[in-house]
């Protein structure tokens, strides 16, 4: 037992899926170490939930070694999936319980699990307990999905695209749980559409585009310090718009204020802006660069 | 970690070979045994079941209002298969009754489970289910559980109904009685079984009515159920033949209905052997289909 509990969440070398002629996934690394968050990030197609499936067990892959806690996921006994919690992407009606029912009766499923009253507290439903689950609003729907997935107090949590069609407000709830569930040390392998939830949540990223993981980084280094590189932007007399990247911004700016004050403009040159790409920024250069070849 | 569980069924450990005296690093307690998730998911089966108010009148009270239905429309025809002597006759209702008891655990064996299950499939439940230590098996139990429990109360409202409201005579025969046992345990086994593999078919939890409703509904009208089997023609009775609702339909007669109108059916005897024989034929084939097809979800 000692060798599943001190093996890493997830380790996968050289994942291959195939359907058909097409390749969806093509040779991808990956290793998640315990209590770690793990942000997977990529266009849509890119083969996230290919992914995701193939470590949930869900998928066969056509080639390639996959290690989830341990073990592997189409060989691995029942117990097994009481340490690990699935909250898929799409989600359909639950029935007609209420998420006090749902989450009582998974939870009955597990050796472990928590608390009812602790889950419905954790995500947020405690005060929709008692109503059918089919009434609930997409976002609270999303929150009981994640419930039912973290009932059985898992190692390791998969969460396909979790905040997708969130509000803001209930997407700062949302981590602020999440925030919660990593404190009590699981793991989690995330996939999402919003850089910011990336930046907020995971302590690495990983772009996946074309089958394969194209970078890996904390999401401040995501990268490399190239693709940080300041740039400056600005309007010139003529009104032509100028962009430069440039690592020292400040010797360009004053460079800018002095020509302009020159010519009579003693507020510099129009829309001057300094910007540090964001994540998102980044990540457009990342799938772009792939996606053209 | 302490060990929190306390029932667990003999035989039902967590892991391989995991033995209980030593402390456990990875879990503070033991998987639920198989047999302790199935019946705790009969309970939550039942309370989805009575809780979905379109299954609970198509599949549960339909054959009782269709006896209601039958028994009010026919009241005046008078008695059907009276002898020539004048006497042996049974009113309409009376002569209605088998037909619903067995369309009755063809409607919640066949209709409700394919339907249900294919729902749950379409839906992604069984896609959740088996994201969860959940064992298939324990599954089958539950649903298992709610359809027996449903069929017996079903047709035990139906009898009592028939005796309430259009005075039906009961078999007073303790060896009938034994008969309507066997005929109900091999009639929902099978059922349930052709249910499960026929919910592989739907693509869909939409067409999932769509594609079921009409086979049930055939079956009913060629097997005996709507409409009297003795009427129908030959070559129409051969086909129904073939199929397990006409041999339950008639197995469900030789209980209710004097031992004379055996002389109106098929083989002009009840053909108990046969029944017996149809039935467990279409189980087997239910139960190999089952094996075949049931997936936790549709693969693509």
């Amino acid at each position: 037992m000692n060798s599943t509990a001190s093996s890493p969440a997830v380790s996968v070398r050289g994942l291959t899926k195939q359907y058909g002629a097409k390749r969806v996934l093509d040779g991808v690394d990956l290793d998640i170490a315990r209590g770690e968050t793990y942000a997977l990030l990529g266009p849509n197609g890119a083969g996230k939930s290919t992914a995701i499936e193939v470590l949930e067990g869900v998928r066969r892959a056509t080639s390639g070694d996959v290690s989830v806690l341990g073990e592997h996921p189409l060989a691995a006994p029942r117990a097994w999936k009481s340490r690990i919690g699935i909250v898929a992407q799409a989600t359909g009606d639950p029935g007609p319980y209420t998420p006090r029912e749902l989450i009582s009766h998974f939870a009955k499923l597990y050796p472990d699990p928590r608390g009812v009253d602790e889950v419905l507290d954790l995500v947020g439903l405690t005060a929709h307990a008692k109503t059918r689950a089919t009434k609930l609003s997409g976002g609270q729907q999303r929150r009981l999905d994640v419930a039912l997935g973290i009932v059985g107090r898992p190692e390791l949590v998969f969460l396909d695209e979790p905040t997708t069609g969130f509000d803001p407000e209930a997407r700062r709830q949302f981590w602020s749980m999440l925030e919660g569930l990593t404190g009590e040390g699981a793991a989690v392998l995330l996939t999402t559409h919003y850089l910011d939830e990336a930046e907020h949540l995971a302590d690495r990223v990983g772009v996946l585009s074309g089958g394969t993981i194209v970078a890996e980084a904390t999401p401040e280094l995501l990268g490399g310090a190239e693709a940080r590189t300041p740039v400056v932007s600005w309007r010139d007399a003529a009104g032509v718009r100028h962009e430069e990247r440039t690592p020292t911004p400040g010797v360009l700016v004053e460079r800018l204020m002095h020509e302009a004050r020159e010519i009579g403009l003693p507020h510099g040159p129009a829309e001057l802006e300094v910007r540090r790409p964001a994540l998102e920024d980044i990540y457009l250069d990342l799938i772009g660069t792939n996606g053209a070849e | 970690m302490t060990m929190t569980n306390k029932a667990i069924p003999a035989g039902e450990g967590a892991g391989a070979g995991a033995s209980a005296s030593l402390p456990r690093t990875d879990a503070g307690g033991r998987l639920p045994g198989i047999l302790e998730s199935g019946v705790r998911n009969i309970g939550f089966e039942l309370r989805g079941y009575f809780r979905s108010p379109d299954a609970v009148f198509f599949t549960f009270l339909f054959p009782l209002v269709m006896l209601g239905i039958f028994g009010v429309a026919f009241q005046a025809s008078g008695e059907v298969g009276v002898r020539e002597d004048g006497t042996g006759g049974v009113t309409m209702a009376a002569y209605y009754l088998p037909g619903m008891a067995a369309a009755g655990l063809l409607l919640i064996g066949v209709q409700n489970l394919a339907t249900d299950i294919a729902r749950e499939r379409s839906d992604g439940w069984l896609r959740r289910l088996g994201g969860t230590p959940l064992s298939p098996v324990s599954y089958f139990i539950g649903k298992v559980g709610m359809i027996l429990v449903t069929a017996l109360a079903q047709l035990v409202l139906l009898i009592v109904f028939a005796v309430i409201a259009f005075q039906v005579d009961l078999p007073t025969e303790p060896e009938l009685w034994l008969r309507l046992a066997w005929l109900f345990g091999l009639g929902i086994v099978a059922m349930s079984l052709l249910g499960v593999a026929l919910s592989a078919l739907p693509r869909s939890s939409r067409s999932a009515t769509a594609v079921i409703l009409p086979v049930v509904l055939l079956l009913q009208f060629i097997s005996g159920v709507y409409l009297q089997f003795s009427m129908l023609p030959e070559w129409l009775q051969q086909v129904a033949s073939l199929f397990p609702l006409k041999w339950l339909a008639q197995g469900m007669r030789s209980v209710f209905l004097p031992g004379h109108f055996e002389l109106q059916e098929l083989g002009e005897s009840w053909d108990l052997g046969l029944v017996a024989l149809n039935l467990v034929g279409w189980l087997v084939a239910g139960l190999v289909l089952s094996l075949l097809t049931f997936r936790w979800q549709r693969r693509s």
